[in-house]
């Protein structure tokens, strides 16, 4: 992975910077210690790692807005940061920038059930915004697996998805306002409590941004009433291809459940010594299937899924009959990332989103390509809305195991690229993904995506080197080449 | 000589475009025209007339997508859906009549370029959050695309954001994707007559915030009730508070039970629209069919946090008289007044000003949209950032120039 060349004269400053950050923020805001810096060295995305120039935490907007300005005016750059459990490499340290972290910005500001709105300061995990409303019957609906740890700002900088997208939406659709601070220092705020923009949607643009738009200091969310009921369908299949046509038949016929996963063989297998969650060990694939609503609903909902899953060659099948049970038959899929790091020294998770269709068909390529790497995998899938998730085994102490490992994943994602998907469902593009955007868009593609960013950034300082394998100038990206002539297709009508 | 070009594929829009380009000619983009009257005056060289890129291209009712030229009508989308007992959920709104054209002409790029919804967006989301993909052709005479077909994908920004809302000034599509779903089985309304302004938006906020999973919620104040062609709204002689649930017959009867039981205390009178009339009465609502917007008058759309509806209403009618109703469970208010000059702009502006929201001009006459700001304006760094999006877009301001601000 070539990261941009940190800038010598920028690093030749370091002292300065520094000095220029305690005036900002005071105290322990400011990390600059070698040791201390460590803990920042690296997000989720643990194969890589490096040192920031320095670690800021503000605490207020107004330290945010300071700091971006004197960044700009100075020409430093910045690496936004949440949480760090981002997937991508998206808060990779650089060198040569400032790490910004979020981590102080911890308060909820203004719960307002009336509206179903939370105002929230980034920091703020996921999980903790859903604690501070349940009292009343309210949630809020996008639930990554990290929830426990991943911050909201991370959640909208990354657009994260979770296992009920299919219902509810990402992110973004949950998502009413936020208030960024620019590279400029300057504040802005898109959305509020109310819905749509009175101009271009740059609400909708600032989410998946991963951090290279600007700086997220502030959210305004849309919470939910819980669902009366919630009840979940295990089902075992002979193979991927029935959970595969199980999965196509159930939203065929008109059904759209909370939640539908799906685990391959090895992911039922490592979750299941892991957990104990009481899986079936003699099926290929198993199917998760969860229905929300009132009562008669989940009912009518239930008897359904389960002709569905007869029709289509269910070995197994229970039917949860608690909330206790129902827990249990989620627990091996919520643990399948930890079950997985227990059987293996590291493992790489891939994030391609496919047509629902080409389930089997993918996992037959994964199946091939892991003979050839001569790598082991175990697949978990959001089967509802097509994101597949091979977790890679390897050991980064066995000499070029990790490259080995990468090529398979990037092979992987070709192949979602191939079949009709895309490289990323919820994960992000970071570091990881960077230099396989190719695959997916053209560089007219990518120019026009960087054009948007040269309006919010024009000197290119956030987050350098993330997303986009190729930075170009601003000034460079704005040339027009211009071939002047008549109009080339004389039979176009016109009148 | 201003000339109406008319492409037929994607390689005639891309040269039309690479022409106006080097000509620095501005082009009128659209569909079929329906909104042609929304957003501010234009005056360009020629006209860009999209309804020649039209046909479904790909539609995969097990992946839940449809991919459709850009000019291909609603009508043709709706249809075939239908067969397949799906629809757009975010309900598109016909603005067509409202803004004196033809009820049903309407075209996917004019739903998606004017990010339109129905009174679904509380519980599904507008044009925006549907709109998975596109492939268009900047203002800068270049083919790219954005997305995909699949709902989940955060490779690279979601430039569908961008061109959702952006009333043809950044790019003009060829084809775009978007997501369908299955269309609900059964669709009842429960109405509470007779509630104030203030007490319906409280009721409806009850019932949004239960676990009934609402999917319409609306308040028409006595005289727009009475224009309905619904005789159970129209004949109320008073205020009508619609709540609408939508699903599998079990469900939705449990839940109208559970509505009636949380509004049990309003002391309302208490009625029930089923398929038929509830499907009709949320036609009119989403098409604002029970505005009196007989010709002269002008009509706003403000959206404010939902809470606020009621006094931000109150107030717009003191300022400029006319009538409002509520949909959005009070999150959208449209009013209709009496034209003037000003459309009463400044008066409008400052009401939404404070609760925090917008405010659009849908109609008015053309001199009027060409003097007072249709859309809210984007002041400092909002504004900027505005000017330079529509700078990389489309740098020589050929696509649709000053449609939403004088200059972008």
């Amino acid at each position: 992975m070539q990261m941009p060349q940190p800038d010598a004269d920028v690093i030749a400053r370091r002292a300065e910077i520094i000095k220029a950050m305690q005036g900002i923020i005071s105290g322990e805001g400011v990390i600059a210690d070698t040791d201390e810096l460590r803990a920042y060295d690296h997000d989720g995305l643990m194969a890589y790692k490096g040192l920031p120039l320095v670690v800021v935490l503000p605490e207020t907007t107004e330290q945010v807005s300071d700091i971006l300005k004197y960044c700009h005016d100075n020409n430093v750059k910045i690496v936004p940061r949440g949480a760090g459990t981002g997937l991508s490499g998206g808060a990779l340290p650089l060198a040569d920038a400032i790490t910004l972290g979020l981590g102080k910005f911890k308060k909820i500001l203004e719960i307002d059930f009336d509206n179903r709105t939370v105002i929230t300061q980034p920091g703020v995990t996921n999980l903790a915004l859903t604690q501070a409303v349940e009292h009343e019957g309210f949630y809020y609906a996008p639930d990554p697996s990290s929830q426990i740890a991943c911050s909201i700002g991370g959640n909208v900088a990354e657009n994260a998805g979770g296992v009920h997208c299919l219902k509810y939406g990402l992110t973004t659709n949950n998502v009413l306002g936020i208030e960024m601070v620019l590279m400029s220092g300057e504040v802005v705020r898109f959305g509020g409590k109310h819905l749509d923009s009175g101009g271009y949607d740059l609400l909708g643009v600032a989410n998946g941004s991963e951090g290279l738009l600007g700086v997220i200091t502030e959210v305004t969310v849309r919470i939910l009433r819980k669902p009366e009921t919630a009840r979940a369908l295990l089902v075992g299949f002979p193979s991927n291809e029935s959970a595969g046509d199980c999965v196509a038949a159930i939203i065929s016929a008109g059904i759209i459940p909370g939640g539908m996963e799906m685990m391959d063989k090895p992911a039922i297998h490592a979750t299941e010594d892991f957990v104990h969650a009481g899986y079936p060990l003699d099926v290929q694939a198993l199917l998760i299937v969860e229905l929300d609503g009132p009562e008669a609903e989940v009912e009518h909902l239930i008897e359904r899924v389960d002709g569905i899953a007869n029709q289509t060659g269910a070995t197994y099948l229970k039917i949860s009959q608690s909330d206790a049970e129902r827990e249990v038959f989620w627990s091996g899929r919520k643990n399948a990332f930890p079950a997985v790091g227990r059987i293996s020294p590291d493992y790489l998770c891939m994030d391609g989103t496919i047509p629902r269709h080409r389930l089997a068909d993918v996992l037959k390529r994964v199946e091939e390509l892991s003979q050839k790497y001569n790598l082991r995998v175990a697949n978990v899938f959001h089967a509802g809305d097509g994101n597949l998730h091979p977790l890679i085994l390897f050991d980064a102490n066995q000499p070029g195991e990790l490259e080995n490992a990468e090529n398979f994943g990037a092979d992987i994602l070709r192949y979602c690229v191939e079949v009709g998907g895309v490289l990323t469902g919820e994960h992000g593009v970071g570091i990881e993904k960077r230099d396989l955007m190719g695959e997916m868009f053209t560089e007219d593609d990518m120019n026009h995506q960087q054009r948007l960013k040269c309006a919010f950034d024009p000197a290119g300082l956030l987050n350098p080197g993330k997303v986009y394998p190729t930075l170009h100038r601003c000034a460079e990206l704005g040339r027009m080449y211009v071939h002047h002539g008549k109009l080339p297709f004389p039979d176009i009508p016109r009148f | 000589m201003s000339q109406t070009l008319k492409p037929e594929t994607a390689e005639h829009l891309l040269e039309v475009l690479k022409w106006a380009v080097a000509e620095k000619s501005s082009l009128d983009v659209r569909g079929n025209g329906t909104k042609q009257g929304f957003g501010r005056p234009m005056r360009t060289t020629h006209t860009l007339d999209l309804s020649g890129l039209s046909g479904i291209k790909v539609y995969e009712p097990h992946e839940l997508f449809m991919t459709a030229y850009s000019g291909t009508p609603v009508a043709d989308i709706e249809a075939a859906l239908r067969q397949n007992n799906q629809q757009m959920a975010f309900e598109p709104a016909d603005l067509g009549p409202l803004l004196g054209m033809a009820e049903g002409t309407g075209t996917i790029g004019g739903v998606i370029a004017c990010n339109l919804a129905g009174p679904r967006r509380i519980q599904a989301g507008a044009a925006r959050d549907h709109f998975l993909g596109f492939n268009a052709v900047s203002g800068r005479g270049e083919v790219f695309k954005s997305g995909g077909t699949v709902v989940k994908n955060v490779t690279g920004f979601d430039l569908s954001k961008l061109i959702a809302g952006s009333f043809g000034t950044l790019a003009v599509m060829t084809e775009a994707t978007f997501k369908v779903l299955p269309a609900a089985e059964k669709t009842r309304t429960v109405l509470a007559l007779g509630l104030t302004d203030t007490r319906a938006m409280k009721a409806m906020s009850q019932a949004l915030g239960s676990a009934n999973d609402v999917s319409g919620a609306a308040h028409l104040p006595a005289a727009q009730a009475a224009r309905s062609g619904v005789s159970y709204v129209s004949g109320a002689g008073q205020a009508v508070t619609a709540v609408r649930v939508e699903g599998p017959g079990p469900s939705v009867e449990h839940r109208c039970q559970a509505i009636r039981g949380l509004w049990a205390d309003k002391g309302a009178q208490l009625e029930e629209l089923h398929s038929q009339n509830s499907a009709a009465l949320w036609k009119e609502i989403r098409d604002v069919r029970l505005l009196d917007a007989a010709e002269g008058k002008q009509v706003w759309r403000v959206s404010v946090p939902p809470m606020e509806g009621a006094g931000v209403g109150g107030e717009l009618l003191g300022a400029s008289g006319g009538e409002v109703f509520y949909d959005w469970g009070g999150g959208l208010i449209w009013l209709a007044h009496d034209g003037c000059p000003d459309a009463n702009h400044d008066q409008v502006r400052a009401a939404v000003a404070k609760a925090g929201g917008h405010a659009t001009l849908i109609r008015a006459d053309a001199d009027v949209r060409g003097l007072v700001p249709v859309f809210e304006p984007q002041p400092g760094p909002l504004g900027d950032i505005t000017r330079r999006v529509k700078q990389g877009f489309d740098p020589e301001g050929v696509l649709n120039p000053g449609r939403m601000v004088e200059g972008v």
